[in-house]
Formats: C-alpha cells, structure tokens, sequence
C-alpha cells in the first residue's frame, strides 16, 4: 500500500511541481525552456546520443557489412568447445555461436529497439493522456459526479501502479503470446497509469487557476474550457515523461526479449533477445553480451538524460 | 426597477471538522442600469466572495449560499446551471484583478476573444476577427489587428488589462462586474483603466459593480458605495454623503486614515486600531465594536439595524453613529 501511494504522490508532485511553472511568463515560457534546453550540456549530450542511435536504426540494415542472419563464418567458431573467434578485421564485434556478424545484427537490431520503445511510449501516452485528460476534465468541471468518475479512474490507475511493472509487462505478453506486438503492448501498457496520473494532476492544478476562472466567467463551454484552456497548459510534464518514458520503455523491451517474450523470429535481430543468447556463451565470450548491454544502456541513458534536462529547463523552481 | 438587486445574501464556507466560516453574512444592495455601485472593504471583508457567488463561481462543494440576487427578473443563485452558462459573459460579465493570471497563456489574444464571440453571438472566422479587431480598438488597443495575434505574455499590464475588458464587453452584456480591476496595475494605467470603465458606462449604459478597497477608485467613479466590515454593509450611501458626512464609526476611521498630502509634515497617521480578526459574530453584536472607539454596551446586544440617521438614501448600521455635528472631526 505503502509503495503505491509513495508512486502515485511522486507522479502527483511531479505534476504539481511542474505546474507553478508560472502562467507569468506564459507562451514564453516554452521559448525560455528551449533556451535553457540549448543551453544545457546534459541536453546536448543526450540529443547526440539519441541523434546516434536514431540514425543507426534508420540507416542500420543499409550500412550493415553482412546480411544478420549470414551464418558466413559458421566453421570458425565451436561454441561447444569455448572457441569464438573475438575481434577481428571484417568482424569487428566477433561472431556468435552460429558464426554471424556481431556488428550487421548489432546494426540492424538498433531498428527493432527503438521501434519497440516508440511504438509502447506511443501507446502508454496516448491510452493515458485519453484517460487522464477524462479524470482531470470531471475532476475540474465534472461537479459532485465527476469527482466520484474521478476517483474511480484514479484508483483504477492506482491499481495498475501497485504492481511491479515489469510483472505487469510479463502478464501482458503471456497473455498474449510471443509476438513483436506482444512486447510493444506490455511495455505501453506498464505505462499508462504514469501517462494518466501526471495529466490528470496537472490539469487539476490548471483547473483551479485565474484564467478558467475567467473562462467560465465568460460563460465558456465546458468542453472548449478544457480543449482551449486546460490541456495546453498541462501538457508539458506529459511531455518530460515520454522522453523518460522511452528511456524505461527500452530497458524492459529488452528485459522481455530477455526473458524470451519478445520476438520468436530469429531473422529479426533484437538487443534483448542478442543479449539472452550471449548469456549461454558469457564465460568464453563475454564481448557478446556486452554489446547489445551497451547499446542498450546508452540509448537508455540518452532519453533520460534528456529528459531530465527538459524537466530541469520546464521546473521553475530551479530557474536562475 | 433595480436590474440586479441583491437581497440578504450570505455565503458561508463549510468544512468537515472545522467550524463554518461565514464569509458573507447578509449583504443587500442594488444596482441600475447604468449606474455604478461601489463594494468597498478591507481584505477579507466579503468583496470578491459575493462577486463570486454572484457570478456562480464558487465551488459546489463545501460551500451555502443564501438570500436572493435577483438579476432581470432572475435569481441568479438558484437559475439552473445551463441558463447561467448562457447569461455569463453575454448578459453579466466579470473583469478580474490580476490581467496576466486571467488570460489563458498558450493561446493568442485574439482567440480568447473570438472564442466569445463565436459563443455567445453565433458568429465565425473572418466576421468573428473583424469584430475582436474592432472591440480591441474600442478599448484603446492600437494596432489590434497585429495584437489579436499576440499572446499575453507580449502585451504591457494595462494592454492585458483592455484585452480582459474587451472580453468581457464583447457581447455589450448588461452588466459588469469589476473585482479590483485596478489593483495589478501602475497608477497611471490604473486612471487609464477606470476612464475607460466609465465611458462604457455612459455610452453602453452598462451597469457596473465595482469591487474595490481602493477609496481613490470609489471617489472617481461609484454613484452608489457600500462599505462592508466581516461580511455586511455598515454603511450605504451616495459618492457625495459618504465622503462627507462618513457616520458610520468604520467608514468614518476609513477616511480618516488616509494619509493627506496636505497635512502638516510629521503629523503621526491615523490607523484604525486592531485588525479584522478582533471581531465578534454579527448575530452577537456590532462586529466592529472591538475596534470602534465609540461603542457601548448596547453594540453587544444583537446584529444593529440599518437605520437613516442623518439623511434619507444614507443608511447607517450603527448604534452610535458619527453624525454631522462632527464634521469638525472629520476636517480635523
């Protein structure tokens, strides 16, 4: 019970927190954040690491020395036996134990990575902006009733956080059998509870400002008070945490390839599941595993780092 | 036929636990076409509560309104929600304090007008732009056609402050509220401000309610001035009465607090003793009678009436009021 409402506060305070973003500085306020975005080395360094990884995805299967499935070399190496053949020239991250390229599926796996990680974010925000935009809209002008829907949205949402993401993911897919799909749909579905509650706090916080005030003064209706008025001005939290949420979609994408859930078609080439193959041979050759670790790590880290960076550069608080 | 007349409204706030806190506690008044009538009061006093509760503002929850305010032959605190919606902004319209916190920061000026515009008077993209260009010029915005694209944050103080009243003016409603309108603004943009307030007055022959603590505001623009104490009117009376015959002991104290440029230098100032929360409940007595430096015990024996000890149109809640023989007091 404990660890549910410390996340459900954490995503509501992150909400409020973003929202004293002052109506003072006003569409401004966007234009101020790309400047202390630019002008921030985290950023930066996050922007490049994504830039990278996007373009290996792109262009990843064009560029790639061999085919990823070529098993070119397959009486070089006797995974039987512990013999790989390591780094060398025309094999730059080595073989596997079926004698293919490292690096081609290395490249070509960077596709499927950040596919599976925009197609889940795409679908936790889109499902819990859907969500956390009816909550906050009956929260805000709903009166008595649209706080009672509220409030069942929210432990609704409430319930899903309580379990541990990825035993959520792992459920999803089970349920749904092994497929690329699978993977996409566990992982959005782990997070749209986050995508719902940060929307939804922070168009409660908009609710209670001057400017709807006015709007309802004005005799506006309550549909284009929250189209015109509340959304715009709560979406910027929502757009910190998918770029986070890239980052956590990423890591448990490969987790559940890990696990052997994700993809079953081996001429689809995928970090998690290099990873869990490399696994068998990671006393003789431990490199197997590190690249797709690596590949993984980095991305991960791109997003978050420049997710941070675009909280830091949208939080008031810490402007100066 | 008063157009809005307000009769024993009270609003209190109630939470579970917690003892109700009457914030507005039997206010009556009325307003004219084409009148202004002033709320003054210090903070806390009720002024922007009985706005609210006038426009249909306050929350639903953990709030009791009572008494009637009867706008055009309606009670706008028991009209359905859906009636209210429609008269808001078209027929009754409010213009608040704070300009910049007022307007919807993402969304250009001329959007939040036209958005009116297309609400309440049916109308549509290039007519609709024509005629936000046109009420942006009406209240003294130049070159309205560039600022329509504007967003809040672009414009000075006193600009938000003219687009706020070109909002609320859009649909000529019939009255309109001001809730401090002046307070946010530099002195200069303030007269600016309320010049313009006053000329829709006379021209539209609008009605307007003007809420204010500001003495200054009340003395250029209100025919009709109410002054409130904790949540009731002490005094009521015409512009002219009030500033020169001040009898209630509050109103009277009031006026004799400002401090005048033309007093002789080193004079100390002259406050009113205590504060808002040295009060008793209305139901026991004279609220203000722990401040007041004239009361008796007969302040303590139940809510005073409103009576017209020095002239008739000048009421008066006060057991001992300061009447005219005081005037010396009052120059003094």
């Amino acid at each position: 019970m404990t660890t549910v409402t410390k996340k459900a506060d954490k995503i509501d305070r992150l909400a409020e927190l973003m929202q004293t973003t002052e109506v003072t500085s006003g569409a401004s306020l966007w234009r101020e954040a790309m400047r202390r975005l630019r002008a921030s080395k985290m950023a930066a360094i996050g922007a490049v690491v994504i830039a990278a990884f996007v373009v290996i995805a792109l262009i990843g299967p064009w560029i790639a020395p061999y085919a990823p499935t070529a098993q070119t070399w397959r009486g070089d190496v006797f995974p039987n036996r512990g013999e790989f053949v390591g780094m060398r020239s025309g094999n730059w991250f080595g073989l596997d134990h079926l004698g293919r390229d490292v690096f081609s599926r290395w490249l070509v796996g960077a596709r499927q990575t950040l596919l599976v990680g925009v197609v889940s974010m795409l679908i936790g925000l889109v499902v819990g902006a859907l969500i956390g935009v009816c909550s906050g809209a009956a929260a805000t002008l709903g009166g008595r009733a649209g706080q009672r829907v509220d409030t069942v949205i929210m432990r609704f949402t409430d319930i899903m956080l309580s379990l541990p993401s990825l035993l959520l993911a792992v459920s999803v897919a089970a349920v749904l059998g092994q497929s690329l799909t699978t993977v996409m749909i566990a992982v959005g579905v782990v997070q749209i509870p986050v995508f719902a509650r940060l929307l939804r706090g922070s168009m409660l916080v908009q609710g209670g400002s001057d400017y709807v005030l006015a709007a309802k003064a004005l005799g506006l209706r309550k549909r284009r008070i929250v189209l015109t008025q509340i959304l715009p001005n709560s979406l910027s939290p929502v757009i910190v945490q998918a770029t986070l949420s890239l980052a956590t979609a990423i890591i448990e994408a490969a987790a559940l390839s890990y696990l052997g859930l994700g993809n079953p078609d081996p001429a689809i080439p995928e970090w998690g599941v290099m990873l869990a193959q490399a696994q068998r041979f990671f006393d003789n050759e431990p490199m197997m595993a590190v690249y797709p670790a690596v590949g993984i790590i980095i991305t991960a880290l791109g997003f978050t780092l420049l997710g941070e960076a675009m909280r830091e550069a949208l939080d008031p608080k810490l402007r100066g | 036929m008063a157009l809005l007349s307000v009769d024993e409204l009270s609003v209190t706030f109630t939470a579970k636990g917690r003892k109700d806190s009457i914030a507005v506690d039997g206010v009556s008044f009325d307003v004219a076409e084409g009148q202004v009538v002033g709320l003054v009061g210090e903070s806390g006093c009720g002024k922007s509560v009985t706005s609210l509760a006038l426009m249909g503002l306050l929350p639903a929850k953990g709030v009791r309104i009572g008494g009637r305010a009867v706008f055009d032959g309606q009670d706008l605190l028991t009209m359905s929600p859906q009636y209210r919606r429609d008269i808001r902004g078209s027929q009754l319209a409010m213009i608040f304090q704070d300009p910049l916190s007022s307007l919807n920061p993402v969304v250009p000026i001329g959007v939040q007008i036209t958005e009116i515009l297309e609400r309440h008077r049916g109308m549509k993209g290039e007519a609709a732009r024509k005629e936000a260009a046109h009420l942006l010029d009406r209240v003294g915005i130049p070159d309205p056609a560039r600022r329509l694209k504007e967003f809040p944050h672009q414009l000075s103080g006193g600009m938000r402050q003219r687009a706020l009243i070109a909002m609320a003016v859009a649909c000529a409603p019939r009255m309109l509220i001001a809730d401090e309108p002046t307070t946010a603004l530099d002195v200069t943009i303030q007269a600016q401000i309320l010049e313009l307030l006053k000329e829709l007055v006379d021209q539209e022959g609008t009605a307007l309610l003007m809420i204010t603590h500001d003495l200054g505001v009340v003395a250029g623009l209100c025919d009709e001035v109410n002054v409130l104490y904790a949540g009731r009117a002490v005094e009521s009376a015409g512009r002219r009465d009030l500033f020169t015959y001040p009898t209630h002991p509050y109103a009277h104290g009031l006026l004799g607090s400002i401090p005048r440029l033309d007093a002789p230098r080193g004079e100390p100032l002259r406050p009113i003793r205590g504060s808002i929360n040295d009060r008793i409940a209305w139901a026991d007595g004279c609220a203000f009678a722990p401040r007041c430096d004239r009361y008796t015990m007969e302040c303590l024996t139940g809510t005073p009436e409103l009576t017209e000890p020095r002239a008739a149109g000048h009421q008066v809640r006060c057991v001992n009021p300061v009447l005219p023989k005081s005037k010396a007091e009052v120059s003094a």
